[in-house]
């Protein structure tokens, strides 16, 4: 006896992870196009304009490239993990994107209440995305210890070191959002910041948002932090990948990269509310992603402008700068809500209280 | 003291970077699209190598084998003999340019200006021997640049 009713439920997840994950990882190649370009254009060049009007068919031709190339196992290498390992990267990348609501739509009318746009509206969303973004970290573990060979080992461990450093600084970072918006549920938090410019959380927690946006940068692992995959080391826990299982690493980076903006957006920048609320008759997907693309862009100009960080340098930017900074803003947001006279100040951006 | 912290704490030096390199995002890009665009090139550009002829249509070569002796890669290879009417001309005449530097010492010595390096560069071959050129094949490369051959020479004869 086959139960229909779940049936179908399972079948609208499937098409809702499709949904997700498709866009994904179109938009991941497409952002490594765009990277490219924008690099060059930084640096006076033109960058790839060669495959397809403006280069635009690269990525195809990267991709095609990448499954035709020969996967290359190390004889030494533990062979199970070192094909398990990316997956784990890429599947905690892939799973964040659960609870991220993409919007609030009446789907032009046809529903009397607003849906919210996510796979699961879940009540500690946050915690969930923290929780499964810290979980990639053993992806690039099982990747340098099952390559059986030094560099992708040192590679690991700097990579390991920096994840779980900037997690805290994060961590912390999101816990004034969370006193601000008083809910761990992500469409909760970017119904707080309704109303225009702003009520968005940038302003009171712009400190936070300098220190979530950094953080990102460096639980990304990308410039000015990259130097777990710096040359010294090769090209760090994944040297000895190559094909498609390469590939696979960089998907799970780049789609880590989309999540980190998307995040930001949600908690610092108004999610899918227009900065005037006379704008709000463009869709708030279109809001969200436009603020997400900004974002990435800000990523490659970050990528085109700074050099790397020593190693020491980025301990110390995350225990010794951020750490300080993200508890000094909680104990300054918390006098703020508790102290009365300037609780009057903070009410503004806490419209449930 | 205070000046220096406020910079530090307020990110200044790394927004003076992302000023700049956003500046350069709107410039003119430098990219040469080379099969369809291509630098300009000095009068003195060497490349390939030719065999030039007077008006006339006779050969200038007069196979004084100078160019043999100073070429420094002996990548130069000449026989001579007499002809028919008494002068001497070479019977042969090679160039490998897998040896070949480009360094124009040939074209230094050439008292007759017969040897020259043309501006054309785009000779790659898929084997060693489409490399090897004789007498006819530098001839040949002689004939179908010597306008730009002579422009060159009278453009550069000021300086020599």
């Amino acid at each position: 006896m086959i139960d229909w009713g779940m049936a179908a439920q399972a079948g609208i997840w499937a098409l809702e992870i499709l949904a997700i994950a498709v866009p994904v990882a179109l938009s991941v190649a497409y952002i490594t196009y765009f990277e490219r370009r924008v690099i060059g254009w930084v640096q006076v060049r033109k960058g790839c304009n060669r495959v397809g009007w403006a280069g635009l068919l690269q990525p195809l031709a990267d991709g095609l490239k990448l499954v035709l190339k020969e996967t290359i196992i190390p004889k030494t290498a533990n062979k199970y993990l070192f094909i398990a390992a990316p997956i784990m990267s890429l599947m905690p990348a892939l799973m964040a994107f659960a609870v991220v609501p993409f919007g609030q739509t009446t789907l032009f009318g046809l529903w009397d209440v607003m849906h919210v746009m996510s796979m699961s509206n879940l009540n500690v969303g946050l915690l969930y995305i923290m929780a499964i973004s810290s979980l990639s970290i053993y992806g690039v573990l099982m990747a340098g210890w099952a390559s059986n060979s030094k560099y992708p080992f040192m590679g690991a461990m700097r990579a390991t070191c920096q994840m779980i450093s900037y997690e805290i600084s994060m961590g912390f970072g999101l816990v004034t959002v969370m006193m601000l918006a008083g809910s761990l549920n992500l469409t909760d938090i970017v119904q707080a910041q309704a109303g225009g410019l702003f009520h968005w959380y940038m302003f009171p927690l712009f400190p936070m948002l300098i220190v979530y946006f950094i953080s990102g940068c460096a639980e990304t692992a990308r410039t000015p932090f990259d130097l777990v995959e710096t040359e010294e080391l090769v090209s760090g826990y994944y040297t000895e990948y190559s094909g498609m299982w390469f590939a696979t690493f960089s998907l799970a980076e780049y789609a880590a990269m989309i999540l980190i903006s998307l995040m930001t957006s949600i908690l610092f920048l108004g999610g899918w509310y227009a900065p005037i609320p006379f704008l709000d008759f463009i869709p708030g997907t279109v809001w969200l992603l436009g603020k997400t693309a900004l974002l990435i862009f800000v990523f490659i100009w970050f990528r085109a402008t700074f050099p790397r960080y020593r190693y020491d340098q980025m301990m110390r930017l995350g225990w010794k700068v951020f750490l300080p900074w993200t508890l000094a803003w909680i104990a300054v947001v918390g006098i703020f809500i508790y102290t009365p006279g300037l609780d009057s100040i903070i009410n503004f951006w806490m419209p449930w209280r | 003291m205070i000046k220096r912290a406020l910079k530090t704490w307020l990110l200044w030096e790394l927004v003076l970077g992302l000023a700049l390199t956003g500046r350069y995002l709107f410039q003119k890009k430098i990219t040469v699209e080379y099969p369809e665009e291509k630098t300009p090139l000095s009068p003195r550009f060497r490349g390939l190598h030719a065999l030039r002829r007077y008006e006339s249509g006779e050969e200038r070569c007069i196979a004084c084998k100078l160019c043999e002796v100073v070429c420094p890669a002996a990548a130069i290879l000449i026989e001579s003999a007499e002809r028919e009417d008494g002068s001497r001309r070479t019977t042969r005449y090679d160039i490998d340019f897998s040896k070949c530097i480009y360094c124009g010492f040939c074209q230094e010595a050439c008292p007759v200006d017969a040897i020259v390096e043309t501006q054309e560069f785009e000779y790659a071959t898929e084997t060693r021997a489409g490399l090897y050129y004789n007498k006819e094949m530098l001839l040949a490369v002689g004939d179908r640049n010597e306008k730009h051959i002579a422009a060159n020479l009278a453009a550069d004869a000021r300086y020599s």
